[in-house]
């Protein structure tokens, strides 16, 4: 019998394959299964904020294109966010998974350079992908909408100060969009870190068990036949997340909105609406 | 289904592939967009009337009443939903397994949780073990009929507690003053409002319900994942009709039905809002006014 300090250092990193390497297979304790998921979270911290980042970037561009007067570069614009916001991510992920390993095992030959293809397979690859196109439509969309409600009376100023262009894209249509859009894309990234649970459940293998915080608790839930243990533990890890990530947009969220009066501010409200 | 399929090996081309779109298990998958199309209309009432009562409850002076419609509001804010699909599934099998044991058994003497086991006594296995296997999928698919409406409904008691909130005071107070006891004011004024203030967050939800039906595969339903995993997968030349790994196309397949099924929903809803912005004081309401009069 391990004591919970042993546990702790055994299981803490063993979702990235640090520590003990067998599972806890009877005698289950609580606090396994507290180390055990905890260090599943990881994987879910490591998805959500490597998708946010790399996404940001691209829903700006994303949201720019649709903006676009040119077709050339409004069409595929729309017909990306239309793709990834119409369908399940859960199918975007199994898709995805069944493209990746169709690639040649042995690499691809491009310039006489072979390219490995085999880590395009593993989760931490291709989920990762997917996570992060789902996440640039859904946030060029709302970066889009946002886009759209700049008052006019902003932009009409800023002809009138003669700024115009790039100049003017960077000084006043970003920021106001990044403000406008604030509160929903903070509600975007809550729910995209609730959307990385799905990725060990569809197609992607958790390679020598190393899984994330729902493939731990799932794992616990099949063994024991008693749900009422790990998916409380994995909820509360989660409240955890959520309220840690409404810290920090809502720090953000304070900065964007600084220079207004304290009546037009606007404010973060929680709104669960993405599934996907 | 065609005469000339009798002999597939002997087949080539056109011929070969309508009979093999046309197999038995072919048709068990055409046949579960059924199951899917089910769900969504079982669902949809379901969670709307759970969400309405969420929302009602959220409303009520009773203060634990309140605080039940608060909680089961708040429920869906901080925790991926999946985990209610995986946690209810189990969680509702063996509350059914264990009311029934205490009423069929009640003088049976073992702990029901021995260990890691969770065990009833037989006559209170449900469904039954000897029932046939139709019992069983349709036990499973009314269980997850019943964990998409507890979640959907808390997504939905969201959107109608803000509805309710949204309709303007003075509505209601203009009621009471004409001497509407409360309950006529919620039936006759407050009710038939709070719809187009609703209807955006319900059309949200409504896409939303459409691209969560891929989650029944989790709930242990054989559903279009569970079939286009298992038809597209490698067939060697055991089967009758053998052929490569073909998942990527069949996942394909899904993503169309998906795209064309949300997008024309969207189309629907969006006439739906325009329809029922008529004679409303809103924004809406007030263009498409304008509109008439020009």
């Amino acid at each position: 019998m391990m004591t919970c300090w042993e546990t702790i250092q055994g299981y803490a990193f063993r979702s990235i394959g640090i520590g003990e390497n067998l599972l806890p297979r009877s005698d289950f304790t609580l606090c396994q299964q507290f180390t055990l998921i905890g260090s599943g979270l990881i994987w879910n911290v490591y998805f959500g904020a490597m998708a946010l980042i790399l996404g940001f970037v691209f829903a700006n561009a994303l949201a720019m294109g649709k903006m676009h007067r040119n077709p050339w570069l409004r069409k595929p614009a729309e017909w990306f966010i239309f793709v990834f916001r119409g369908s399940p991510l859960f199918i975007q992920f199994f898709l995805a998974y069944e493209a990746l390993v169709l690639l040649p095992r042995a690499g691809i030959e491009i310039l006489g350079l072979t390219v490995q293809t085999s880590w395009l397979t593993k989760a931490w690859a291709g989920a990762l992908i997917v996570l992060f196109l789902n996440t640039a439509a859904y946030t060029g969309e709302i970066f889009y909408g946002a886009l759209r409600s700049i008052p006019k009376g902003d932009l009409e100023a800023a002809d009138a100060y003669g700024i115009t262009g790039w100049s003017r894209f960077r000084r006043i249509q970003w920021p106001t969009m990044l403000r406008l859009a604030w509160p929903s894309y903070t509600n975007e990234a809550i729910f995209l870190f609730h959307a990385t649970t799905l990725v060990f459940f569809s197609g992607f293998p958790a390679f020598q068990q190393r899984g994330d915080a729902l493939y731990y608790a799932n794992y616990f839930a099949d063994k024991t036949f008693n749900p009422f243990v790990p998916y409380p533990i994995v909820a509360f890890y989660f409240i955890l997340l959520t309220l840690l990530l409404i810290g920090l947009f809502g720090a953000v969220n304070r900065r964007l909105n600084r220079h207004l009066p304290t009546n037009t501010r606007s404010r973060i409200r929680l709104r669960p609406q993405l599934i996907r | 289904m065609f005469e000339f399929c009798a002999d597939p090996k002997a087949i080539e081309g056109l011929q070969w592939m309508m009979c093999y779109l046309t197999t038995g298990k072919h048709i068990d998958f055409y046949l579960s967009f059924g199951t899917v199309l089910l769900l969504l209309a079982i669902t949809a009432p379901v969670a709307l009337a759970f969400g309405f009562g969420g929302a009602m409850a959220a409303r009520s002076h009773f203060a634990p009443l309140g605080l039940l419609g608060k909680g089961y509001i708040a429920m869906v804010r901080g925790v991926p939903d999946i985990i209610y699909f995986l946690f209810f599934v189990i969680a509702l099998d063996q509350g059914i397994e264990w009311l029934t044991h205490q009423v069929r058994c009640p003088d049976w003497s073992e702990p029901i949780r021995q260990g890691l086991e969770f065990r009833v006594c037989p006559e209170a296995k449900v469904p039954h073990s000897s029932s046939p296997a139709i019992i069983h999928s349709a036990y499973n698919f009314g269980l997850a009929i019943i964990t998409f409406a507890i979640v959907f409904g808390a997504f939905a008691a969201n959107v109608l507690y803000g509805a309710m909130q949204a309709v303007p005071r003075a509505q209601l107070e203009t009621a009471e003053s004409y001497g509407m006891t409360p309950r006529q004011v919620f039936r006759r004024i407050l009710v038939p409002q709070m719809w187009v203030y609703a209807l955006p967050g319900l059309s949200n939800l409504w896409m939303i319900l459409i691209k969560a039906t891929p989650l029944l595969f989790l709930l242990g339903v054989k559903d279009i994942v569970y079939w286009a995993r298992e038809l597209g997968g490698t067939k060697t030349q055991a089967f009758a009709y053998p052929h490569p790994d073909w998942r990527l196309w069949y996942f394909l397949f899904l993503l169309v039905f998906y795209l064309a099924f949300t997008r024309v929903s969207e189309i629907v809803l969006s006439r739906i809002t325009t329809r029922l912005s008529h004679g409303q004081a809103t924004a809406a309401g007030e263009m498409l006014r304008k509109a008439g009069a020009r």
